[in-house]
């Protein structure tokens, strides 16, 4: 059987939106109110879904609790409550887009640890508000163009 | 090809415990789903069903149809039962989100002779839940043509 589990996290966190290769005025054309100075926040979801056989003995493609204790520890607690451009180091380098965000997350959450191995991420969506989401199912970024 | 989906709740109750652990152990991996009184959730099914719609109907499917068969294969068995012990399809499972999609998907999939089963979605509570494919991968072959 094909089976995808997937399980819905929260945090909430500040970003702002600015590309240090456009200039000022091209920054606040493209990203409008999100260029803000300041910041501003936003409360995330982030759903992650993974596939794998059932193990026979548990019934479970992983235990969630093992799952739920790997994402807090990658994402959860390293995000919440946090301005993502300064706190996480790859907002260093990008833009903390949720496009960008959810491949972030994809990349931390790909290397499932010993408890679940045999497991596979499938997908990462983020909902940035209850109006938008954006997913990653992790093939090479561009090679859809 | 148009996917339609439909959804229904049900609410169950159930337990996860393997005869083959120690008491220890079924506290350890399956920990407050271990409660030997069993506890209950809401469950929240959504079947999709994909197909060319019939040119005299414009349907994939009558929904009146789907919503029949999902009462009697789905609600009828489960509603309002204790899953490990009067579902019949799930003895000797543990009743987990994963087991219960598949035998869903099992139990609906010869039932649907118009368009075929595509999916069959389960939430155990708004933050879990299984999408069961069957035995195609029919996921990625969706996803694929929808961007």
């Amino acid at each position: 059987m094909n089976l995808h589990l997937t399980r819905r996290y929260r945090f909430s966190a500040s970003h702002r939106l600015h590309s240090a290769q456009l200039g000022e005025e091209e920054n606040k054309r493209i990203y409008g109110k999100c260029n803000n100075p300041y910041g501003h926040g936003h409360n995330y979801v982030v759903e992650v879904a993974i596939s794998g056989p059932v193990d026979r003995a548990t019934g479970m493609i992983a235990n969630l609790s093992d799952l739920d204790a790997f994402v807090e520890r990658e994402v959860i607690e390293p995000f919440d409550h946090t301005y993502l451009n300064e706190e996480v180091a790859a907002f260093r380098e990008s833009v903390p887009t949720t496009e960008n965000l959810c491949i972030e997350i994809f990349n931390r959450l790909r290397h499932f640890p010993r408890e679940f191995h045999r497991a596979k991420l499938e997908r990462v969506r983020v909902e940035e508000t209850g109006l938008n989401s954006f997913e990653f199912t992790g093939e090479p970024v561009g090679s859809s163009q | 090809m148009v996917y339609l989906t439909r959804k229904m709740e049900f609410s169950a109750s159930h337990l996860y415990h393997n005869p083959a652990f120690s008491a220890e152990e079924n506290r350890r991996v399956f920990g407050k789903c271990n409660n030997p009184h069993g506890h209950g959730h809401n469950y929240v099914l959504e079947v999709t069903v994909a197909g060319d719609p019939d040119p005299a109907t414009g349907m994939v499917l009558d929904l009146k149809e789907l919503k029949e068969i999902l009462l009697r294969e789905v609600s009828d068995r489960m509603d309002h039962r204790f899953l490990n012990y009067e579902v019949p399809e799930l003895s000797g499972q543990i009743p987990t989100c994963e087991n219960i999609a598949t035998v869903i998907w099992q139990l609906l999939e010869p039932k649907i002779t118009r368009g075929h089963l595509y999916r069959v979605r389960l939430y155990e509570t708004p933050d879990l839940f299984v999408d069961c494919y069957g035995e195609s991968n029919g996921a990625s072959a969706h996803s694929g043509s929808a961007r």
